[in-house]
Parts: C-alpha cells; sequence; structure tokens
C-alpha cells in the first residue's frame, strides 16, 4: 500500500516536481503569543466559504432562477427534496457566520497593524473579498423570490440610486431595468453564482499566495526581536490539526444552527401588493441602514441619504486603503490613532446594529 | 524489562486512540454522507397513472398522416393508414429514446436519430432498434378517438 502511494508520488513528482511545491508549502510558521488565537478566524472563513461553494452547488441542482418558478423551486427543495432544508438552512447560516468570521478576521488585522509593510496587498484583497461577501449576500437574498426579499431589494437598490452622478445608472444596471422585477432576478442570480465567485477565487488565490509567499504576520513589538526569540509552530501539522479542530467546532454549530433554527420562506413576492411591516436588510447592513435614517431629508443644499452613502463610500475606500496611510506602523512605530479609529468603528458598527434590531 | 512495559502500554494506548479516532471519522463521514445521498436523489414525483386518454376528433387527422399524442408523460404515435386504419404505438424508439414519426414516403415509422424502421405493424425492420415498438389500443367512438393501453 505504502510503496504503491510512494510510486504514484514518484510518477507525479518527475513530471511536476511536487518536491519543491511540497517545501514551498511545508515553509510557514505561526508565531505563538498571547494573541494567536486571532490566527484562526482567516482559516475559518475559508472553511464557511468551502462551505459556501458546496451547498451553492446542491441548491443549484434544484434551485430554479426565474419570476415564476423561483420561489417553487425553495419550496421544493425545502418540502419534498429529503434533507433539502438543511441543505438550504446550512447555506443560510454559513453565509451569516461568514461574514461574522470575516469581520473578526479583518478587525484582528487592523488591530495587530498586520497590513503594514510588505502584507498591503494582503490586506486589500482581504477587504475586496468582504465587500464581495456583502454583495453575495445582497444577491442571494433575492433569490427565494419572497416578500422580504423582494421588498429589502427594492430598498437596497433604491439607496445605491443616490450615488452622486452614477447612481442612476448603477440602479438600472442592478436591477435589470426601472423595477425591481424577474430581469433582477435573473442579473442576481447570474452575479450569485457566476460572476461574485470567480471574482472572489482569483482574490482568494491571491490572498492565499501572498499569505504562502510571506508568512504569516507576528505583532509589531517581535519586529525588534532576534529570529530565535520568537516563539513559533510548523503550520503543518501543529497548526493545521488546531485549525481542523476549530472548524470542525464551527461545523457543529453550524448544524446546531440549521437544525433548530431552519431557515424560513415566507410568502411569494407579488409586486402589486403593499410592503409587510418590518422590512430590515440581513443584519450585517444594518449599521449603514440604521445610521441613513438619521440623517435629515436634507443638508444645506444636498439630499440627507445622498451625504450618508458618500460618508460611507469614503469611509470604504480610507479603510480599504489604511496601510497606505498608515506609515507609521510600517516604520515599525506605535500609532494610537489607528487604534481609536478602529475602536470608533467596531463600537460605531455594533451601536448602530443593536438600534438598527430594536428599532 | 520495566522500559520494555511501558512502551508497550505507550503503544496500547496509541493504537486505541487510533482506532477511536478512525471510528469517529468514518461516523462522521456517513453522518455526511448520508443526507448528501439523499438529497441528490431526485424525489419521486407523484405522476396520475393514466389508462387512457383522447386523441381527438377524426376529422383533425388526415389519410396517410400521424399526430403525437400525449400518453401521461410518454408520447404515442397515432397513425391513419390509406386504407382508413387507425394504428397507436409507443413513440420512443427501443434503440436510443428519440421519438419516432411516420414517414409517408417510405411507408414506414422512422426513427431520426439514427435511421431506424419499423414498419406500420410497430415491427424493427431495419436500422439499430432492438424490439418492436409496443402497440396501443385504439377506439372510435363517433367522431372521438381514444387510446388505451392494452392490458
Amino acid at each position: 500500500m505504502k510503496s504503491r502511494l510512494q510510486k504514484i508520488y514518484n510518477w507525479i513528482d518527475e513530471r511536476v516536481q511536487l518536491h519543491d511545491l511540497i517545501n514551498f508549502m511545508g515553509k510557514k510558521y505561526v508565531p505563538v503569543h498571547r494573541h494567536s488565537i486571532w490566527y484562526y478566524f482567516g482559516g475559518v472563513t475559508l472553511f464557511l466559504f468551502i462551505i459556501q461553494v458546496f451547498t451553492g452547488i446542491l441548491l443549484l441542482f434544484y434551485y430554479k432562477g426565474s419570476a415564476d418558478l423561483a420561489f417553487e423551486s425553495i419550496q421544493f427543495i425545502m418540502s419534498k427534496v429529503s434533507f433539502g432544508w438543511l441543505i438550504r438552512s446550512i447555506h443560510t447560516w454559513s453565509a451569516n457566520l461568514f461574514i461574522l468570521s470575516a469581520f473578526i478576521h479583518m478587525f484582528s488585522v487592523y488591530f495587530e497593524k498586520a497590513y503594514r509593510k510588505p502584507r498591503e496587498l494582503t490586506w486589500v484583497t482581504g477587504v475586496l473579498m468582504l465587500f464581495l461577501g456583502l454583495g453575495f449576500g445582497f444577491s442571494g437574498y433575492l433569490l427565494p423570490w419572497n416578500e422580504l426579499a423582494f421588498f429589502a431589494t427594492k430598498v437596497g437598490s433604491d439607496i445605491l440610486g443616490d450615488i452622486p452622478f452614477i447612481g442612476e445608472e448603477l440602479k438600472i444596471f442592478m436591477r435589470g431595468g426601472e423595477d425591481v422585477t424577474g430581469a433582477t432576478l435573473s442579473r442576481m442570480f447570474g452575479f450569485h453564482v457566476a460572476l461574485f465567485p470567480a471574482l472572489f477565487s482569483i482574490l482568494l488565490i491571491i490572498h492565499l499566495l501572498l499569505v504562502q509567499r510571506q508568512g504569516i504576520s507576528q505583532p509589531i513589538e517581535f519586529d525588534s526581536n532576534s529570529e530565535n526569540e520568537i516563539n513559533k509552530m510548523p503550520f503543518f501539522p501543529n497548526f493545521f490539526l488546531r485549525d481542523i479542530l476549530f472548524w470542525l467546532l464551527v461545523l457543529n454549530l453550524l448544524a446546531m444552527l440549521a437544525v433548530f433554527f431552519p431557515s424560513e420562506l415566507g410568502r411569494k413576492a407579488d409586486p402589486f401588493a403593499p410592503a409587510p411591516a418590518g422590512i430590515k436588510p440581513e443584519w450585517y447592513f444594518l449599521f449603514m441602514f440604521q445610521t441613513l435614517k438619521y440623517f435629515p431629508a436634507n443638508i444645506w443644499f444636498v439630499e440627507g441619504e445622498m451625504l450618508g452613502i458618500i460618508l460611507f463610500a469614503a469611509a470604504g475606500i480610507l479603510w480599504l486603503m489604511v496601510p497606505f496611510w498608515d506609515t507609521k506602523s510600517s516604520r515599525g512605530q506605535k500609532n494610537r490613532l489607528i487604534n481609536y479609529i478602529g475602536l470608533f468603528a467596531v463600537i460605531f458598527i455594533i451601536v448602530l446594529t443593536i438600534l438598527g434590531w430594536i428599532s | 524489562m520495566e522500559k520494555t512495559g511501558l512502551a508497550d502500554k505507550q503503544s496500547d494506548r496509541r493504537t486505541f486512540l487510533k482506532y477511536l479516532l478512525s471510528g469517529w471519522f468514518g461516523g462522521f463521514c456517513l453522518a455526511v454522507l448520508y443526507p448528501l445521498i439523499g438529497y441528490l436523489k431526485p424525489p419521486e414525483q407523484n405522476e396520475v397513472e393514466v389508462t387512457s386518454v383522447s386523441a381527438g376528433k377524426i376529422s383533425e387527422i388526415e389519410k396517410e398522416s400521424s399526430k403525437i399524442i400525449r400518453f401521461g408523460n410518454r408520447p404515442v404515435i397515432l397513425i391513419r393508414t390509406a386504407d382508413d386504419k387507425l394504428l397507436a404505438y409507443d413513440a420512443v424508439c427501443t434503440h436510443l429514446d428519440c421519438t419516432v414519426q411516420y414517414k409517408k414516403e417510405m411507408g414506414v415509422i422512422w426513427c431520426a436519430c439514427h435511421n431506424g424502421k419499423y414498419d406500420l405493424t410497430g415491427r424493427n425492420i431495419s436500422g439499430p432498434p432492438p424490439r418492436p415498438l409496443q402497440p396501443y389500443r385504439v377506439i372510435q367512438k363517433g367522431e372521438e378517438i381514444f387510446i388505451s393501453k392494452i392490458t
């Protein structure tokens, strides 16, 4: 058995120099310190993404992406297909946990300033993936074509229309017309299962190759220490096995959530019915949604919502560009301002999410 | 002596853990595969058992022509011959599942996919079809034509 495996390995190695690749993948160390726990969240996010790909493909076997059939096909998945309810519930829950885990991963990287030189591109690809993740959430939300999704998409795409200059065109592009119709569903379906996964995969490959190439970042205080003083463990197998254990815990959590709180379907979307009460976006959009509510209708000569969107867009761009304007961290100096901004962002997001939740 | 005893004990513990972990891993794989295979199996759709269908009026079908009738979810070919006989056969070619058609010029039932031919009794006479077409019973009540299964 072992010699046969060895033979197969040798056969491949002779042709593609597997040895070099294994060397490249094998030489990775994980620094051990009191904040090491945060290193797991990148892996967990990856794991949840893999689950999304798997369950997403499974759902595609029965889902029908048209306004006439979408709702009924989900009904079919939930009631007729064996374990269909489980697959869909896992997909929904995993989506939520994915966003949560990506947020945790991002903030831990932010507060550790792991984005500092030379890892600027890893940060940029990561933030872009989070934005894409939000796009996945927004486009996937419409696919069951139920009442809540229909009106949430109406509201969400309408807000986009407030972006100056390009807003109206962007709205029409996203909706596939003036209104949210079957054409919107087809577009969102295309974004959700083809365009976004393709873009995401490219970013993910770059992100992972960069991590592999540059090694795992260590806290800024360690930079002055010499190599031997730093405590670290090999990625494979030591950290990898811990990773697997963490993934299993997440899978258990996911299974419990999916079984005890399965996804609902609600009522089929009816474009001519009045909107039901309590239309809210998914929780990860809630803080933005809630903030926009506090803006008055008009500020000076500008529409309040327009100003809000401009501010959010600016904040997003600044956030994406952190490694380029935080030059202090790259020089190995402490930068308190970054911590204050990060803390403000975390508190802002949490408080407004709660306010949005209870309102 | 004591040293080997310790080594034995350790290897015992190791084997035990190995079995425990493999067993757990096997169980885990089963727990994932069982719902997965169940999900991939297409659920059975309740179909109404059809024993007889209406094939329309005799005036709707010319002499030496044919018509495909839906019999449940299967196509049935209804042929009105030159000598005014009505014939019905299962329209699914016995070769590879294509739907056959009536060829007036040749006086045969013909499958376009691989040039299979059946005569008007449904017998496979040329090309790849391995078996004859299954006949259906045709009943004419006044103007109306009905097709039913031969039981």
